[in-house]
């Protein structure tokens, strides 16, 4: 009676916890609020079937418990019942399964206007570069990485000239414009994550890897890194803030581009060249 | 060494002139054994009988506790990094500190407890047993395989004492980070880490070899494969999945060894190591990461298959009824198992290999979701109109019952590609694989234990201790995991040494935290009841009769309860039918056992298995 019980009990406590806990996630800003339907759906479909194999469960206990004088049925097979089953779950789990194949399909196809925006991780820290005018990134490598060229961008490609480096724990974007993230890490693995975005992709050094998402609402959100990188792991953060075109356009103004930060450090090199003369 | 194989038992004859007797009414008829009784080892010393031992069943009992006290170890580090995150301000732990408890945690449960305790364990106590064998095929190889396993445990152990520590690499152990610097014990403690592996893995190939001969090989008369115990089948094919699994994680280790080692390139690309360029160039980092999941995947189930069978046998027995659509529970077995070497890049939906997969592997992901689905049903329908005995096995079964359909269940949001996406990586995957990987196999374990320990002991454990250990686990572990599945939603991260000033989490998720390390503490304690309990029963238990539980299994019906050397006597059992002829109409008892000849039942209306 008591086993019956508690699992009736757990049962309709993880329900009532579901409902009134107030845990549930943040509101999302990005385009993939498709990633919590089918999470809704998902919890209705595993939903039902959890509660209803639970009550299954207590009822039998409760209503078979020994009795000495009571034999069980003899029943090995029923192979009705099993085909049945079987053919309910398979129908269940492609219920849950093809719409999220659907939205993986556009999570991997990034829309050709989509605004290109290199996310560069190291241990333990972000930064990032934006294609300038010609709306292109230019190609780099990582033995080009120096103190003067921090990205390591090839000073051969005349792509790379125009963009914007940001070397600092803060990117913008554009609210409305679709976005897609080229993710580059030089140490180790990471993974540029914001929970309102709800996407979510490693960074893998030699290879650079994508996702892409649209913000939808204004706001200032933290970045965390999701996949573990080393002791900073839990301090890699950042901030993202997602714009109106006027803040947008401000912002993207005081961004400065490769090729004046190579005139800069030419000028600064001169200057100490010069000091070191005297 | 050769006069050890003197004292051979002499059964050979035996069974020439029973095959050939016509006393034996042809109703109990079973076919002719097709190899001569094994050769046993015969020990003469205390050292041979109890240290080096190479009697499977004694050997499955030093697999057990060996594996157990490891996983004492993996329960201590638990309480330790739940400490750290429900407490911080306690500065408790460093970074470096907590990374290694967390790695070690998950490489002790899942490897050093869970695995050897399932097949090394169980695998060693039940396979001779069941099947109706003298010990295993070869019991020299087993005894190797034991050892080696215990030099693995040490070899891990020892990297807590070298300079930099245990890796902290997390359990995957993902390379560049596992062996650069900036993650802890990158030189030391992560070397230490593969070797280990590499020798866990070579015991386990020795043991392994011997439980699929054995139970292909060394079944007693009578015994087809479709009469044996559903225990035998999880086993069987889990030790089958290790056999193709362990190779992954083999050379994925030797290659990460050269890599640090000697500086070779497999796994590491070109990289700028916290502003040092290092001579590296080429490798795939991802390349591990399908090796490891080739193992990792196939690893879940070496756990879960095996308590899948137990829990069939737990579940029949205390329910007094046949299993339910036995066939097709040998059918999901064996279909889990096939399946499980197709969806190893589940773990990869956001790792940076090609999206494309995602396709690929949510579809066989979730295929494999209809055999699990199968076997749940077929344990409630044991259930339904049986004749219940809430013993303390059928207590931790119906407690499985409950924890492995939630885990399974959330296993369907992160095997659907797009689900995992934001799920990935937080709190939620944590909750997750404990559930279904963690409480619910240690909830069989804990079941078996109480239904087998009078066969290891004669006597029984003590109920009523048993009975607040289960409702303080059950209950406890469900209120550690249950609620931790919506800090993953909230999309709190794991692997996080600290989190608690970020503005999307409220101070009530941290809250939680609390509760969830206050459980933690409490469910932990408990487990000091049951190792109370079951080091002091072995002296002060319930004396118990033989076959206790009144099952069918061979195990039960040796001569001598617990079974001696050699466990048969002088002849091996003949067996007419399966494990499961409960509650037969017509017959005189509520069970009849798998050696009971059908000359002794006339009149049960039993169905030919």
């Amino acid at each position: 009676m008591i086993v019956a019980l508690s699992i009736f009990l757990i049962t309709v406590g993880s329900i009532a916890f579901h409902f009134w806990s107030p845990w549930w996630w943040t509101e999302v800003a990005s385009n993939w609020g498709n990633m919590d339907d089918t999470i809704i759906l998902t919890f209705w479909i595993t939903g039902i079937v959890f509660v209803a194999i639970c009550f299954f469960v207590a009822y039998c206990v409760w209503k078979f418990s020994y009795k000495k004088e009571r034999r069980a049925e003899y029943k090995p097979e029923d192979k009705k019942l099993e085909s049945r089953l079987t053919w309910a779950t398979a129908i269940g789990v492609a219920a849950l399964l093809a719409p999220g194949l659907v939205v993986w399909n556009q999570y991997v196809t990034v829309p050709e206007n989509a605004y290109k925006v290199e996310v560069f991780a190291y241990q333990w820290g972000w930064k990032y570069r934006l294609p300038g005018d010609d709306n292109i990134l230019g190609k780099t490598d990582i033995k080009y990485i120096t103190d003067d060229n921090p990205f390591g961008l090839i000073l051969e490609d005349p792509n790379g000239k125009d963009d914007l480096l940001v070397d600092a724990q803060e990117l913008h974007l554009l609210k409305d414009r679709p976005v897609k993230f080229e993710l580059r890490t030089i140490d180790v693995l990471h993974n540029f994550y914001v929970p309102q975005f709800r996407g979510k992709m490693d960074m893998v050094p030699g290879i650079v890897t994508f996702y892409w998402l649209t913000p939808t609402r204004t706001g200032d959100f933290e970045v965390l890194c999701a996949e573990y990188c080393g002791s900073g792991h839990y301090a890699m953060r950042g901030r993202v803030i997602v714009d109106e075109e006027q803040d947008y356009k401000k912002w993207e103004a005081k961004q400065i581009t490769f090729e004046k930060m190579l005139a800069e450090n030419q000028k600064n090199d001169n200057l100490q060249l010069v000091k070191k003369d005297k | 060494m050769s006069d050890e194989y003197e004292h051979k038992l002499e059964a050979k004859s035996d069974y020439a002139t029973e095959a050939s007797s016509v006393s034996t009414p042809d109703i109990d008829a079973v076919p002719d054994a097709e190899l001569p009784d094994q050769e046993l080892y015969h020990s003469h010393s205390w050292w041979t009988t109890y240290v080096f031992s190479q009697d499977a069943k004694y050997i499955g009992i030093q697999y057990a506790l060996t594996a157990v006290g490891t996983g004492l170890l993996g329960l201590v580090l638990s309480w330790l990094m739940r400490i750290q995150l429900a407490f911080p301000g306690l500065g408790w732990l460093d970074p470096a500190a907590y990374y290694q408890f967390v790695t070690m945690h998950g490489m002790i449960m899942v490897v050093y407890l869970l695995t050897a305790l399932f097949l090394g364990g169980f695998g060693n106590l039940l396979i001779p047993l069941m099947c109706g064998a003298r010990d295993m095929a070869f019991p020299y190889v087993n005894m190797l395989s034991y050892w080696a396993f215990v030099v693995a445990v040490l070899v891990l152990l020892a990297s807590f004492f070298v300079p930099g520590g245990p890796t902290g690499a997390g359990w995957t152990l993902y390379p560049p980070q596992a062996i650069t610097a900036g993650t802890p014990g990158y030189n030391g403690g992560i070397i230490l880490m593969l070797i280990s592996l590499i020798l866990f893995v070579a015991g386990f190939t020795m043991g392994g070899l011997n439980y699929i001969i054995t139970v292909l090989q060394l079944r007693a008369r009578g015994m087809t494969l479709m009469r044996l115990p559903l225990t035998i089948w999880g086993i069987f094919t889990a030790t089958v999945l290790a056999m193709f699994a362990f190779p992954a994680l083999l050379v994925g280790c030797l290659m990460m060894t050269l890599d640090s080692l000697l500086g070779t390139s497999f796994f590491m690309p070109a990289m700028v190591s916290l502003g040092e360029k290092l001579t590296h160039e080429g490798g795939s980092p991802i390349l591990f990461q399908h090796l490891f999941w080739f193992f990792g995947h196939p690893e879940v189930y070496i756990v879960a298959l095996p308590a899948f069978g137990i829990v069939s046998d737990l579940l029949s027995v205390h329910s007094r009824k046949t299993i339910f659509g036995y066939r097709m529970m040998v059918w999901a077995i064996v279909g889990i198992g096939a399946l499980s070497f197709f969806v190893w890049a589940h773990h990869m939906y956001v790792s940076g290999m090609n999206p494309w997969f995602g396709f690929f592997f949510a579809t066989t992901t979730l295929i494999i979701a209809v055999p699990t689905a199968i076997k749940v049903y077929n344990w409630i329908l044991t259930l339904w109109r049986g004749n219940i005995q809430l013993s303390l096995p059928m207590l931790f079964s119906l407690g499985f019952i409950v924890t492995f359909l939630n885990g399974g269940l959330t296993g369907l949001f992160l095997g659907n590609v797009t689900v995992d996406v934001p799920l990935s990586d937080t709190y939620f995957v944590v909750a997750h694989f404990h559930m279904v990987m963690g409480i619910a196999p240690i909830l069989v374990i804990f079941g078996a234990i109480y239904h087998w320990y009078p066969l290891i002991t004669g006597r029984f454990m003590n109920e009523t201790l048993g009975k607040i250990h289960f409702w303080i686990t059950f209950i406890g572990s469900y209120a550690i995991y249950f609620p931790m599945h919506y800090q993953g939603f909230v999309g709190v991260p794991r692997r996080y040494f600290e989190i608690y000033d970020s503005p999307y989490i409220d101070t009530s998720t941290l809250l939680l935290n609390k509760f969830i390390t206050i459980a933690v503490l409490i469910v932990g304690a408990a487990q000091l009841l049951f190792l109370y309990n079951l080091i002091t029963s072995a002296r002060l238990g319930k004396k118990a009769e033989k076959n206790p539980w009144k099952a069918n299994s061979l195990e039960w019906q040796t001569p001598q309860m617990p079974p001696e050397h050699g466990n048969w006597g002088k002849e091996l059992p003949k067996v007419y039918r399966w494990p499961y002829d409960f509650s037969v109409p017509g017959a005189k008892e509520d069970y009849i056992p798998q050696n009971q000849p059908p000359s002794e039942i006339i009149g049960a209306k039993v169905e030919k298995t």
